[in-house]
């Protein structure tokens, strides 16, 4: 029996475009150029025509996108988080606080709301830096819930009312058009700080810290900056969705933000950041169209996240990348 | 007062160590750590639920199907989730947190949540112990709970099943060059850590309701109690539940329920920035702790 096996091969014009020689003729322009093109157009021109209740749906996607990113980035160094939420409830609770009894601006909010939950992230997990794989998880998990029952217990800023009246944002373009840019600086930032020599060393880390120790750098000072690079985009993200909906309450550590990031990043293909946002924009806005399952949907998220990590763990993306990229065929195998 | 903290922080910390037992032993023989465990204790608790009001079976039988089925629902997890991801701990932590979250919010979501659904109490009444009432169901927890440790103490020593437990835990290959499969045992391992929920869960849910909420506060309590004692040490469970018990019931009395829970949490963090490997941990310092 002729046994056969499926070999791949980088497409021709791949190779054509691999360097400055894809200037030679527009079908390789193209080729380059659309796949990172493609989300900056979708995403400036979607605020535009999208309906105002789709524009709500949008923006969510966006913040769920930034969650996913920022827990991918934490994955790539090495530290998974069972808990965004913490990131995202400690930046919502920070501007809704500032904004409503230190009365400052929305503009100067957002800015102060993501360094600062940034850095009480950061200075909250700091113990925990030494821990790697499941101990670093279960603490994650148990922060979040932590926080919400303190709040909870010693009934500081609003206990289980919240507080509401936060200022808004004037106009919805302006809204949109924040949380847009912000995720497309986001993704490519991302993209290319795994690329350069800081984010080698991280990367480092996650897959060999004693070697990365024995070359002389302090892996716990990085990964305290990963942690805060981290914090910083999750806070960002409730600080926003706090003056979105002028509310912040013990909402913001749900489980909701711990596992949809989770499930967006696992779907779209870890490792990428572009995998995480095309699973943002795959999950969040397939939930709000079967929204009439209501509560069902953290289930939804989380069968996505089971299936995807057991049959194809690989993700959506890394299967798109390769079949942009590459093509199959079958070939007899010499004996 | 003393007299109640005293019996009731007992009677807490054997409550703790049952609900602890089940999470320790899957983590100690075949090292995947159960993010699933306090889906399987709910499980349990509106298994037996519905078999006793909607089948109207007898109680003890509806509770033995229900821990059955939950040791068969564990062993499914096994055989068609964390088999494939078995090794890689970031997939088996993603894998078994998805599907613990997916029975829990299934049960939020069929609406399986109101005061009707409470378990019967074994037998009714109560004790008087010095000044104390403490009722029977409290006094049914702390017997069988010393009964099940002793039992699995037993188990694990002198049973094929149990040796070969300690077996896969000790060294895997070796286990596996001596005939053991070691698949197989650890499927079992994680059924009868679901199957030991199951049993803490008819156990202790008569004191109360049954509510979805319980499952989260169940899993962080579980490995709460293995954190501290150490991960796969079944002594450390016992002091730390013991630790963690009259912790809690010190803080209830003396500032209140809310706080009740925040110790456990802060006693997590606290053992794993002093002694990660936690009190009794055999596994190495290093492996954990770069």
């Amino acid at each position: 029996m002729k046994q056969k096996r499926k070999e791949r091969i980088d497409r021709g014009i791949k190779a054509r475009s691999d360097d400055v020689f894809s200037l030679n003729s527009f079908r390789e322009m193209l080729y380059v150029a659309v796949p990172p093109l493609a989300p900056v157009l979708l995403l400036v021109i979607l605020p535009l025509v999208l309906p105002s209740y789709w524009q709500k749906v949008l923006i969510s996607t966006c913040v769920f996108a930034l969650l996913a990113m920022s827990w991918d980035f934490l994955v790539g160094v090495g530290m998974v988080s069972l808990g965004q939420a913490l990131f995202f409830g400690v930046g919502s609770y920070i501007a809704g606080v500032s904004n409503k009894i230190l009365g400052v601006p929305i503009w100067i909010d957002l800015p102060i709301a993501t360094v600062l939950g940034g850095l009480i992230c950061t200075v909250l997990l700091t113990p925990v830096l030494r821990l790697r794989g499941v101990y670093f998880s279960m603490v994650t998990l148990v922060l979040p819930l932590m926080l919400e029952r303190i709040i909870e217990a010693a009934g500081i800023f609003g206990g289980t009312e919240g507080i509401t009246g936060i200022k808004t944002f004037a106009n919805p373009f302006v809204e949109s058009y924040v949380i847009v840019l912000v995720t497309l600086f986001a993704l490519f930032a991302f993209r290319r700080l795994v690329t350069t020599d800081y984010g080698l060393v991280l990367k480092a880390i996650k897959d060999n810290d004693r070697a990365v120790m024995s070359v002389g750098i302090n892996i716990y000072w990085m990964k305290a900056q990963a942690l805060f690079i981290t914090g910083c985009v999750g806070s960002f993200c409730g600080a926003f969705l706090t003056h979105v909906y002028g509310f912040v309450g013990m909402p913001s550590f749900a489980l909701d933000y711990s596992i949809l990031p989770l499930s967006a990043a696992v779907v779209g293909g870890m490792g990428t950041f572009a995998g995480s946002f095309i699973g943002a924009f795959i999950l969040v806005p397939l939930s709000e169209a079967l929204r009439g399952i209501g509560g069902l949907r953290i289930v939804l998220y989380s069968f996505f996240l089971v299936v995807f990590i057991v049959a194809l763990p690989e993700g959506i993306f890394h299967y798109i990348q390769r079949k942009y990229q590459q093509f199959e065929r079958w070939v007899e195998v010499d004996k | 007062m003393w007299e109640v903290a005293l019996i009731y922080g007992f009677i807490n910390s054997v409550i703790l160590a049952l609900t602890a037992l089940g999470f320790s032993l899957t983590f100690g023989i075949s090292g995947v750590s159960n993010f699933a465990y306090g889906a399987m204790y709910i499980f349990a608790g509106f298994a037996s639920w519905l078999f006793l009001n909607k089948l109207a079976l007898p109680f003890f039988l509806s509770a033995a199907i229900a821990v059955f089925l939950t040791a068969l629902l564990g062993a499914a997890m096994y055989r068609f989730v964390l088999l494939r991801v078995r090794g890689l701990v970031i997939s088996e932590v993603i894998a078994t947190f998805g599907v613990g979250l997916i029975i829990l919010e299934l049960f939020r979501y069929l609406g399986f949540s109101g005061f009707e659904y409470t378990l019967p109490v074994f037998t009714d009444g109560s004790l008087l112990i010095g000044n104390t009432y403490v009722d029977y169901q409290r006094i049914w927890i702390v017997g069988v709970g010393i009964v099940l440790a002793i039992g699995l103490y037993l188990f694990t020593h002198y049973t094929k099943i149990g040796l070969a437990f300690r077996g896969i835990a000790q060294d895997e290959h070796t286990a596996l060059s001596l005939g053991i499969n070691s698949d197989r045992i650890a499927g079992l391992s994680v059924a009868f850590g679901s199957g030991l929920a199951a049993v803490a869960a008819i156990l202790i849910l008569p004191r109360g309701t049954i509510a979805v909420n319980d499952g989260y506060d169940v899993l962080i309590n579980a490995m709460a109690v293995c954190i501290i004692g150490g991960l796969g040490s079944s002594v450390g469970v016992v002091l730390a539940s013991f630790l963690i018990g009259y912790a809690q019931i010190m803080t209830d009395i003396l500032s209140g329920p809310h706080w009740k829970m925040i110790i456990s949490l802060i006693a997590i963090l606290l053992i794993l920035v002093v002694k990660p490997s936690g009190l009794l941990g055999k596994q190495k310092e290093l492996e954990e702790r770069i």
